[in-house]
C-alpha cells in the first residue's frame, strides 16, 4: 500500500510538469502584457516595472526562474495586486472558497445518498421516478440558470413561508454570514446532489440484486440492516472516487457561483486574473488546483483500498 | 424435407443484428421519442429563424425598450407599439424570439462542430491505441491521463484570453478537450473486441484487415460512441454557455444561450422574461439530449437498466 502510494505520487510529478509548462507557455502566448494598461507609462518606467518582474528577459529565461521559485514553493508576486504575493491571495480567497464547497459537498452528500437510497429501494416505482426526474433536472440545469433563478425568488422578491419573510442577501460575503451562504451553497450543492444520487441509485441496484444481500435476507434480518450494514457499505464505494475530484472542485471555488454572488473566492480570481494577464495569479491557481486534484485523487483510491477489500494494489 | 423447407426454417431463425434490437428498443421508449422530436423542432426554428420572424436578430428598436410579451402576466410596459414580440425585446429594443433563436443556432453549432472534432480525434486516437497495443498504446494512454487531470475549464479560459475570443477556436478548444473521454471508450471497446470469438472466426476465415475494421470492428464500437456523442453534444453546449456567461465565449451582436441568460440575468427583477426564455430553452434541449443519450444506453445494453 505504502509503495504504491508512493509511487503515485512521484507519477504525479510529471503530470504537474506538463501542467506548468503547459499553463505558462499558454498565457504568455497571450497579446498584451500585464502592464499595456489603458494609460500607458512613460518607456522608462515600463522598463524599469518590467525588470523589477523579470519581464525583460527571453521567455525561456522567465520560465527557468519561475520554476526555481517555485521549487521553494514560492508563487511569485501579483503582477496586478501591487504589493499581494500570489500566495497571500490565495491564503485569502481559499477560506472563502473552502466554506462554500465544505458546505455544499456535506448537504450533497447528505441528501444524495439519501435520495438514491431510497430511490433503489423503491426500484421503478413513483418514489423512484420522481427522484430521479429531480436528479435529472439537477444534473441539467446549469449553476448559471439557477443561480440567478435561485436570487430572483428568495432575494429580490422574497418567500412568505409560515407567516415569516424570507429574503436572503442576493450577493457578498460579510465575513461569512450564515444568511450570505444560504444561497451560494444552495446553488453549489443542487448539481451535486443529483449527480450523487444518480450514482448512489445506480450501485444500490446493483448490489441490492447481488446474492449475499439475498442471503442476509434469506436469514432473516430485518430489512433496515440489510440495507444499512450490507447493501449500503458496498453501494457507498462508488461513491469515494467520485469524490476526490468533486471535492477539489468545490473547495477551490465555483467560477460561476463566485461570480454571480460577488464572493471573494480562489476562483473569482482566477477570471479576473485571466481577464487582467495577471500571469503569475492565473499560473498560481492552476497549479494550485491541479496539485489539489491530483492529491485528492490519490486520497480517494487509497481510501478505496481501504474499504474494499477486494481490491489490491501491486507496486 | 425440401430446399423450401429449410428455407422457411432458416428464415424464422434468423438473427436480429445488434443495430436492428437497438433501433427497437429505442422507438420503444417513449421518453426519448419524444425528446428526438421536441429537439427537432427546436434546431429546425433555429435553421429556419429568418424566416420565422419579422425582426433581424441585431435590430434595435428603442421605442421598444425592456418591454412584455403581450400575453406576459402583469406588466404594463407591452410591446403593442413596434408590433408582436412574442418573447419581448432585450434592454437595446431587439426581438428576444428571434435572438433566443440565433442562440440556438450558435449553441447548437458550437455542440455539433465541436463534437465533431472530439470524435474525429478520438476515435482515432483510441482506435490505433487499442488495435496496435503494446507500448505504443501504453504511451498513448499515458499521454491522455496527463491531460486528464490538467483543470480544463481553467485551459479553454486561457485559450479563449490568448487568442483573442476567436469564434472557430472556441469550436476547436472544447473539442480538443472532450476528446479524452471519447480515446478511452473506444480503446476500451476496440481491445475487449479484438478478443472476441468472432473476429477469431472472421480472421480464420480469411477477412482482410481493412474488411476487418470496417466491417466487424467498427459496428461494434460504434455503439457506446454514439451515446457518448449524445452525452457529449449537451456538456459542450453548457461549456460553450458557461464561457459566454463570463464573459469569454460567443461576442456581441451575435449570442448564445449563454450571453443571453447572462443579459437576462442582470435585468431579471425588472424585466424577468429576459432570462426566462433562453433558460427554457437551453434546459429542454440539454434536458432532451439527456433523454435521448439514456435512451440509446438502456437501447445498446439493456441489461444496464
Amino acid at each position: 500500500m505504502l509503495s504504491y502510494a508512493a509511487r503515485r505520487f512521484l507519477g504525479a510529478i510529471p503530470t504537474l510538469f506538463v501542467i506548468i509548462t503547459l499553463a505558462f507557455f499558454m498565457m504568455r502566448a497571450a497579446p498584451g502584457g500585464p502592464f499595456d494598461a489603458e494609460r500607458s507609462l512613460p518607456p522608462d518606467i515600463k522598463r524599469n516595472v518590467e525588470a523589477t518582474y523579470n519581464l525583460d528577459k527571453p521567455l525561456y529565461q522567465q520560465y527557468v526562474l519561475y520554476l526555481e521559485r517555485l521549487a521553494h514553493f514560492d508563487l511569485g508576486p501579483s503582477f496586478k495586486t501591487k504589493d499581494f504575493t500570489v500566495t497571500q491571495m490565495i491564503a485569502d480567497g481559499l477560506p472563502v472558497s473552502a466554506r462554500l464547497g465544505f458546505a455544499a459537498i456535506f448537504i450533497a452528500i447528505a441528501f444524495g445518498i439519501s435520495l438514491g437510497t431510497v430511490s433503489a429501494l423503491n426500484q421503478n416505482r413513483w418514489g423512484d421516478y420522481s427522484v430521479m426526474t429531480l436528479a435529472m433536472i439537477g444534473i441539467t440545469i446549469p449553476t448559471f440558470v439557477t443561480a440567478p433563478i435561485l436570487t430572483l425568488l428568495f432575494g429580490v422578491y422574497g418567500i412568505h413561508l409560515f407567516g415569516v419573510d424570507i429574503r436572503l442577501p442576493v450577493g457578498g460575503w460579510n465575513d461569512g454570514a450564515v444568511r450570505n451562504m444560504i444561497l451560494p451553497v444552495a446553488v453549489l450543492a443542487l448539481p451535486q446532489i443529483a449527480v450523487i444520487s444518480r450514482l448512489v441509485r445506480g450501485s444500490m441496484v446493483e448490489v441490492l440484486n447481488s446474492h449475499y444481500v439475498r442471503t442476509a435476507r434469506a436469514k432473516g434480518l430485518p430489512n433496515r440492516l440489510v440495507v444499512t450494514r450490507h447493501a449500503l457499505r458496498a453501494g457507498l464505494l462508488p461513491l469515494v472516487s467520485y469524490l476526490g475530484p468533486a471535492i477539489a472542485y468545490m473547495l477551490t471555488g465555483s467560477l460561476v457561483v463566485e461570480q454571480v454572488f460577488q464572493l471573494p473566492g480562489i476562483g473569482r480570481y482566477f477570471v479576473q486574473g485571466a481577464l487582467n494577464r495577471d500571469y503569475t495569479l492565473v499560473m498560481g491557481v492552476v497549479i494550485f488546483y491541479a496539485s489539489f486534484v491530483i492529491l485528492l485523487n490519490l486520497l480517494a483510491d487509497i481510501l478505496y483500498a481501504v474499504l474494499d477489500p477486494r481490491v489490491r494494489y501491486r507496486a | 424435407m425440401t430446399v423450401i423447407d429449410s428455407d422457411i426454417a432458416l428464415r424464422s431463425v434468423r438473427g436480429r443484428s445488434l443495430w436492428e434490437d437497438a433501433r427497437r428498443r429505442m422507438l420503444r421508449n417513449r421518453a426519448a421519442m419524444l425528446s428526438l422530436i421536441v429537439l427537432s423542432v427546436i434546431a429546425l426554428m433555429a435553421i429556419f429563424a429568418p424566416l420565422l420572424s419579422a425582426y433581424d436578430y441585431d435590430a434595435q428598436d428603442y421605442n421598444v425598450v425592456s418591454c412584455a410579451p403581450d400575453w406576459w402576466p402583469g406588466s404594463d410596459v407591452v410591446c403593442r407599439a413596434g408590433g408582436t414580440h412574442w418573447f419581448g425585446t432585450d434592454a437595446l429594443g431587439r426581438d428576444l424570439f428571434v435572438r433566443v433563436l440565433y442562440g440556438a443556432r450558435i449553441s447548437l453549432a458550437v455542440g455539433l462542430v465541436a463534437t465533431l472534432v472530439s470524435l474525429i480525434i478520438g476515435v482515432t486516437y483510441g482506435a490505433v491505441a487499442g488495435y496496435v497495443g503494446g507500448w505504443v498504446d501504453a504511451i498513448m494512454m499515458r499521454f491522455v491521463d496527463v491531460l486528464y487531470s490538467l483543470p480544463y475549464i481553467f485551459f479553454v479560459i486561457i485559450l479563449m484570453v490568448v487568442f483573442r475570443r476567436n469564434f472557430i477556436l472556441l469550436f476547436v478548444a472544447i473539442g480538443a478537450v472532450e476528446w479524452l473521454t471519447m480515446a478511452r471508450i473506444v480503446r476500451g471497446q476496440t481491445l475487449s473486441i479484438k478478443q472476441k470469438e468472432f473476429i477469431e472466426a472472421a480472421r480464420a476465415s480469411g477477412v482482410g484487415t481493412f474488411a476487418m475494421v470496417a466491417r466487424h470492428m467498427v459496428p461494434n464500437v460504434l455503439g457506446p460512441v454514439v451515446i457518448y456523442v449524445t452525452l457529449s453534444i449537451p456538456a459542450v453546449i453548457l461549456a460553450e454557455s458557461f464561457l459566454s456567461f463570463l464573459g469569454l465565449g460567443i461576442q456581441e451582436p451575435l449570442t448564445s444561450w449563454g450571453v443571453l441568460i447572462s443579459e437576462g440575468k442582470d435585468q431579471m427583477d425588472s424585466a424577468p422574461w429576459l432570462l426566462a426564455f433562453p433558460a427554457t430553452f437551453m434546459a429542454v434541449t440539454l434536458f432532451c439530449f439527456n433523454f435521448i443519450g439514456d435512451g440509446l444506453r438502456d437501447a445498446f445494453d439493456p441489461k444496464d437498466r
